[in-house]
């Protein structure tokens, strides 16, 4: 058990890593967002195109890149939301069974078939080196490829998560990975 | 043996693996796989369907209205962590409160700009929650009408664009955002205005129950005060110009208005002396989390639809739906209960990405305006979200509030909100110009 613990610890600190990668995206993605929206204002006013499609496109990357490698982080965080009707009366072990099931009979299943299924798609537009029909547009490959590193993460998650939740269940193991405040999993309701 | 119970039953098992707790998005994935298994079994669903998979997420990926989700939850958390909330509430509190009823007028004043500054809603209803209540109870206010204007104007971040939900909403109605933020300017305004009517009138019948404060809690003189009002208003006034400005001016689009309304946060916390690294840094993980949490479960939900369909699930709600007794009216009615009692139990996105797409192409054959039926969805989840025992910002004011204050004082406090509510719907219905008026 330990060394399934070792390789848990492993896994949540790659993902807090990529969360925190994910962060400074954001960032980026705030940036270009507003220079995007500046220059077609300003593009309008002189009467030419100032845009370029490598920052519209740069734009709309990092958005995907921000969930991509933002989810499995927000499953370790336990923010992605969930209806605490009856979850949250549970007690510790109550809500260990249910993370322990759910991940194993949905979350795994889900995110496997998703990594499955997505495959040939990628490999196809690695073989043709697809590229944006736009002029002046960004390859296509690399960021479809990050549809694979996503659900890569997320299915190390959930190992991490399976593991964690046995632990608990046989009582090795008392602090929950979820240790945001109580409240995260209604802040969906908050926006 | 046919395949058609597969879709219903796919429904309802859905629904009871959603309520077992377990994260929505990889519960309606789960589910969605697992059906495909059957159907495929059944010899009632193609597997090759699923091949769309990758094709949808690279859809969800490259969505440029979605693109608009992120900044709007940048710009509000930026603002919450920039405590701009507090500011207004402490100064508009201190300009108000020598009024009879003022404290309340104040929170509704307050709660219409920041949903329009920000539009969230946790966040507004804590704030006020911490701020104003304890200032309310001192003074003698009633506690039923306290606890009820701080959550009811909590709700109005849904319905004030910009506000988040309103984009996805759009999205998933296949409506412009630009043009259900136009329609859910009015009646959101209006909600506020009928808050403030319901203050007043309890300020005039019940004075004890909405007491002035004395003059000496203004602790600095009413010039100074004024200076201080003004410099609190700025912020959310210069962002709301910044962003509905321009998308109701047609200089840019909801997503370009999101961009510069995140950095226009930025900005304002900046000139605040508030944007620290701590701040900056919880901004963007809240950020993060909270995309990626919309963005799977869009996807889960994806999943689903994509098997419902297959099954011909799709088919029979519309069958149901658009042969109900009444047409039109019957329809309305029954997605506004279906909408009104899910609100209780699962939030906003889940029902804009489950729910809406399975009554929206029946709304659409009857012939409803679509724009008119986004601002009755939103206002008719903001009540749910008021209403007892489940309401979410009675659970969030639950959580601020002091232990004295009873949960049932809550409740009964958010009856009469609930009450205009349910006259702010029936005026979007009688009268759909209300909504449609500012779009000719």
């Amino acid at each position: 058990m330990k060394v399934w613990l070792r390789m848990a610890r492993t896994i949540d600190g790659l993902n807090e890593r990529m969360g925190r990668l994910a962060g400074w995206l954001t960032l980026a993605m705030v940036l270009i967002g507003a220079y995007n929206a500046v220059v077609r204002y300003l593009g309008r006013f002189f009467e030419t195109n100032l845009s370029s499609n490598v920052y519209i496109e740069l734009q709309w990357y990092l958005f995907s890149l921000v969930f991509l490698l933002g989810a499995a982080y927000t499953f370790r965080r336990g923010a992605h939301v969930r209806v605490d009707l009856l979850y949250g009366r549970l007690d510790e072990r109550g809500k260990a069974w249910v993370d322990l099931v759910g991940t194993l009979v949905m979350m795994l299943p889900f995110t496997i078939f998703c990594l499955w299924v997505s495959w040939p798609s990628v490999r196809n537009s690695w073989a043709v080196r697809e590229v944006s029909p736009d002029p002046g547009g960004l390859a296509r490959y690399p960021i479809k490829s990050m549809i694979l590193v996503a659900f890569v993460l997320l299915i190390a998650q959930g190992i991490s998560e399976l593991i964690q939740r046995i632990a608990v269940l046989r009582g090795l193991h008392t602090q929950p990975s979820t240790d945001d405040d109580q409240g995260e999993s209604h802040q969906g309701a908050a926006v | 043996m046919s395949g058609d119970w597969l879709g219903p039953v796919m429904f309802v098992v859905a629904f009871v693996l959603i309520f077992s707790g377990y994260p929505v998005a990889f519960a309606l994935g789960g589910t969605a796989l697992g059906f495909a298994a059957l159907g495929v079994q059944f010899g009632y669903f193609d597997w090759l369907l699923l091949y769309a998979m990758p094709e949808r997420i690279f859809g969800v990926m490259s969505n440029y209205v979605l693109l608009a989700v992120p900044f709007f939850i940048f710009m509000g958390t930026m603002l919450e962590k920039a405590r701009l909330a507090e500011d207004l509430l402490r100064t508009i509190g201190k300009l108000f409160g020598p009024l009879r009823g003022g404290l309340a007028l104040a929170v509704v004043f307050v709660g219409a700009l920041l949903a329009a500054a920000t539009g969230v809603v946790g966040a507004s209803v804590v704030a006020m929650g911490m701020i104003s209540l304890p200032v309310m109870q001192r003074y003698g206010y009633s506690t039923e009408l306290s606890t009820g204007v701080i959550s009811a104007s909590g709700t109005l971040g849904q319905i004030i664009p910009p506000s988040v939900v309103l984009v996805v909403l759009a999205d998933q109605l296949g409506i412009s955002v630009g043009d259900l933020f136009i329609g859910s300017l009015i009646p959101g305004l209006m909600l506020a205005g009928l808050y403030a009517a319901y203050v007043v009138a309890v300020a005039v019948v019940k004075p004890e129950a909405a007491p002035p404060l004395p003059l000496e809690e203004r602790d600095i003189p009413l010039r100074e005060l004024m200076r201080q009002v003004a410099l609190v208003m700025v912020p959310p006034l210069v962002l709301i110009l910044l962003v509905l400005g321009s998308i109701f001016a047609g200089i840019a689009t909801p997503t370009e208005a999101g961009a510069l309304g995140a950095v226009g946060a930025m900005l304002l916390a900046i000139a605040h002396r508030r944007l620290t690294w701590k701040n900056l840094e919880a901004t963007l993980d809240e950020t993060v989390k909270l995309t990626s949490m919309v963005v799977f479960l869009l996807i889960g939900s994806t999943a689903f639809a994509l098997v419902f369909r297959g099954l011909n699930g799709d088919l029979w709600i519309e069958d149901l739906l658009t042969n109900l007794p009444g047409g039109k009216i019957g329809l309305l009615i029954v997605a506004n209960l279906a909408i009104f009692i899910l609100g209780f139990f699962i939030d906003f996105f889940e029902i804009a990405f489950i729910i809406i797409p399975l009554i929206a192409p029946a709304a659409r054959l009857l012939g409803i305006d679509m724009v008119w039926f986004g601002v009755m969805v939103g206002m008719n989840l903001q009540t749910s979200f008021l209403t007892p025992p489940f309401g979410f910002a009675l659970f969030y004011l639950r959580g601020v509030a002091p232990k004295e204050i009873k949960t049932e004082q809550i409740y009964r406090g958010a009856l009469p909100f609930i009450a205009i509510q349910l006259l702010g719907l029936l005026l979007i219905i009688l009268f759909p110009q209300l909504v449609t008026g500012l779009l000719d």
